[in-house]
């Protein structure tokens, strides 16, 4: 996005150690250190217990490591198939979170495209519309979508999961936003080379826009990973939970055999962290500038 | 961000009529190829935004009983009733906007300042900046609903580990002196479960501010610093003189953004106290959604639902002309890509 950070009071001329510096060095760094304490402990400590015993995890003073990595909280989840089906979870929560990342992309990205780039009546009235809908707050409309996904024969299945949720502004705006900041020579080239809107639009608007289309995948993956409210309410049968909604009723069945909610908690953090690992340019990028457009 | 190239990408041949501005095309396609593009989109937009917007307000003008057959025409009494004190709903609804109003005035705050001074730290220039960047963010990509039985286990009275510290390293003695003994309920008694709540959303959310304020502070011109330093401001001056004014335009949006998302609240509290002790911490959201999709009363839960939105619009617009840029005209921000979209 911008240059490099300039550091507003960066000092130019590296003064040599004195022993203010150093001090003031020093808690710089144990500042960063217990930050990273702080932030990264809670996850770690997740994890940590997920492998301990029963006995181990409730025991004082606590252990900060498992003195034997125990997988008995995983083997009791994997177990559970009837009433926790946990592998089910991790299945359902990966076709609807990819499902719905699909689908946004495909029509996000063919709305943004018309708004962006093409001229028709209504193209002003209409984009003003669907931005205006960034203001009103979600629950609004979990009452009458559950009505109107209870028509369509939604209820606990994962199209709940999948298509409501691509009905939102977001999508549109950022990319119509990016869609926008293409140079447009490149289009009028391919059209005078007699390639079609739909041409232009797959073979040169969607590869110049891999950046923002990587940032609004990723970002819509992991929101319908995460969501919780929704498929609390929409989904009833076991079979059919997403890992949200199942570590509601695993927390529920198991209420302080810790290792095991941690287990499962671990399960549904696994698989967003390694994702944040590898995207983290593109989730930071699409967060800071969704600050900047505000 | 946006060219707006004037100058011709080649000569054109005798251009008669003016260029279009910001170099748009003259039409090219059929009549029906955006709306072919938008077909999709809209569609779903349609069914899942537009018409639940209606269909929300005319289930807020009826008796709307999911589970009966008579949905009867009540006019404006769903909203109504959530202003006489005589109905059931309305101590319900009140008490729930108590408990979110009290969540969004102690997170809010907090949810502001700190992630200002973690940008502030993190802006600066050190070996593995990006790294703690990227861990100060990470508990932002867990959903609330791992971050809630992990704080569950956490904050448990008996084996959480947060009360061994508190008591292994003689803090305990600190709290001692406020009459507070080992162990501190942190789920089961008040004030200990706001201060959980709180504790666990910043943990999970101050990463998502700071990112944010980490963009604003690199938008602010380095130049405004050295002529700052010129003057010879200190580093407190340059804070108060160049970098809060420079990131008025993000704070607007952070606070705006942070008091949505802290009155939307509904994860934390299920998961973590079951809106307990009691129901000090049922959040007007949990009781909308208990109203509506528990016990079926769809038509007051969806007056309920209105009704706090508009009080959500109205807070909002207070916060932008509270922090609104009314005494500086001379920075506006640049608005190319707004101006861009009425064309």
């Amino acid at each position: 996005m911008t240059t490099t950070a300039s550091r507003p009071t960066a000092r130019n001329t590296r003064p040599r150690m004195t022993a203010g510096t150093m001090l003031r060095s020093s808690m710089f760094w144990l500042m960063l250190a217990a930050l990273f304490v702080t932030f990264f402990g809670p996850i770690l400590w997740m994890g940590s217990t997920s492998l301990k015993t029963y006995g181990e995890a409730t025991s004082i003073p606590p252990t900060i490591l498992p003195s034997t990595f125990d997988t008995s909280a995983y083997d009791t989840l994997l177990s559970l198939d009837g009433q926790y089906p946990v592998l089910r979870w991790v299945l359902n929560s990966l076709v609807a979170a990819a499902g719905h990342m699909l689908l946004v992309l495909v029509v996000a990205s063919m709305a943004a495209y018309a708004l962006a780039r093409l001229q028709f009546r209504g193209r002003g009235l209409i984009f003003t519309l669907i931005v205006s809908t960034l203001f009103v707050p979600g629950f609004v409309f979990i009452m009458p979508n559950y009505l109107i996904i209870d028509q369509l024969g939604w209820l606990n299945t994962v199209w709940a999961l999948i298509v409501p949720g691509a009905a939102g502004a977001f999508g549109v705006f950022f990319l119509r936003q990016f869609f926008v900041a293409i140079p447009s020579e490149l289009e009028e080239a391919a059209a005078l080379d007699g390639a079609n809107h739909w041409q232009v639009f797959t073979r040169v608007v969607l590869p110049n826009a891999k950046p923002a289309l990587a940032t609004l995948a990723v970002l819509s993956f992991l929101g319908n990973w995460n969501d919780y409210i929704w498929p609390v309410y929409v989904l009833f049968s076991p079979e059919r939970l997403t890992l949200p909604a199942g570590l509601k009723l695993l927390q529920g069945a198991y209420v302080t055999d810790y290792p095991v909610i941690m287990a499962g908690a671990f399960v549904a953090s696994v698989p967003v962290l390694i994702l944040f690992i590898f995207t983290q340019r593109y989730i930071i990028e699409g967060v800071a500038r969704s600050g900047l457009k505000g | 961000m946006v060219q707006q190239s004037t100058a011709p990408a080649r000569p054109r041949p005798a251009a008669k009529q003016p260029v279009p501005r910001a170099g748009r095309r003259v039409r090219r396609h059929a009549w029906w190829t955006p709306y072919a593009f938008l077909a999709p989109f809209l569609a779903i937009f349609g069914t899942f935004v537009a018409f639940p917007a209606v269909l929300g307000v005319w289930m807020s003008l009826h008796d709307w009983d999911y589970l009966l057959p008579n949905k009867p025409f009540v006019g404006l009494d769903n909203y109504l009733d959530l202003f006489s004190s005589a109905t059931s709903a309305f101590s319900r609804f009140w008490d729930g906007m108590i408990a979110t109003g009290t969540f969004v005035l102690a997170s809010v705050p907090l949810l502001i300042v700190l992630p200002l001074f973690m940008a502030l730290l993190l802006n600066r220039r050190f070996p593995g900046r990006t790294f703690m960047r990227g861990v100060i963010f990470m508990p932002y990509v867990l959903g609330v609903a791992v971050v809630g039985v992990l704080f569950r286990f956490i904050l448990d009275p008996n084996i959480g580990i947060l009360n061994f510290l508190i008591e292994r390293s003689g803090l305990i003695h600190v709290f001692g002196l406020f009459g507070v003994d080992a162990p501190i309920p942190w789920i089961t008694a008040q004030p200990w479960a706001w201060i959980s709540l709180v504790g666990l959303t910043v943990w999970w959310t101050l990463g998502f501010n700071t990112i944010i304020y980490i963009a604003g502070l690199q938008d602010i011109p380095s130049d405004l610093y050295d002529a700052a330093k010129v003057d010879g401001a200190s580093r407190r001056q340059q804070f108060r003189h160049v970098t809060l004014p420079g990131l008025r335009p993000v704070m607007v949006f952070v606070v705006t953004l942070t008091v949505l998302a802290s009155a939307n609240m509904f994860g934390q509290s299920d998961l973590v106290t079951s809106g307990g002790p009691g129901d000090s911490t049922r959040t007007v959201l949990m009781v909308i959604l208990d109203e509506g999709l528990g016990a079926y009363r769809m038509g007051t839960a969806a007056a309920m639902g209105y009704l706090l939105s508009v009080v959500l619009g109205i807070v909002s617009i207070i916060n932008f002309l509270a922090l609104r840029d009314s005494d500086r005209p001379r920075r506006r921000r640049r608005t190319s890509t707004a101006t861009e979209g009425t064309g």
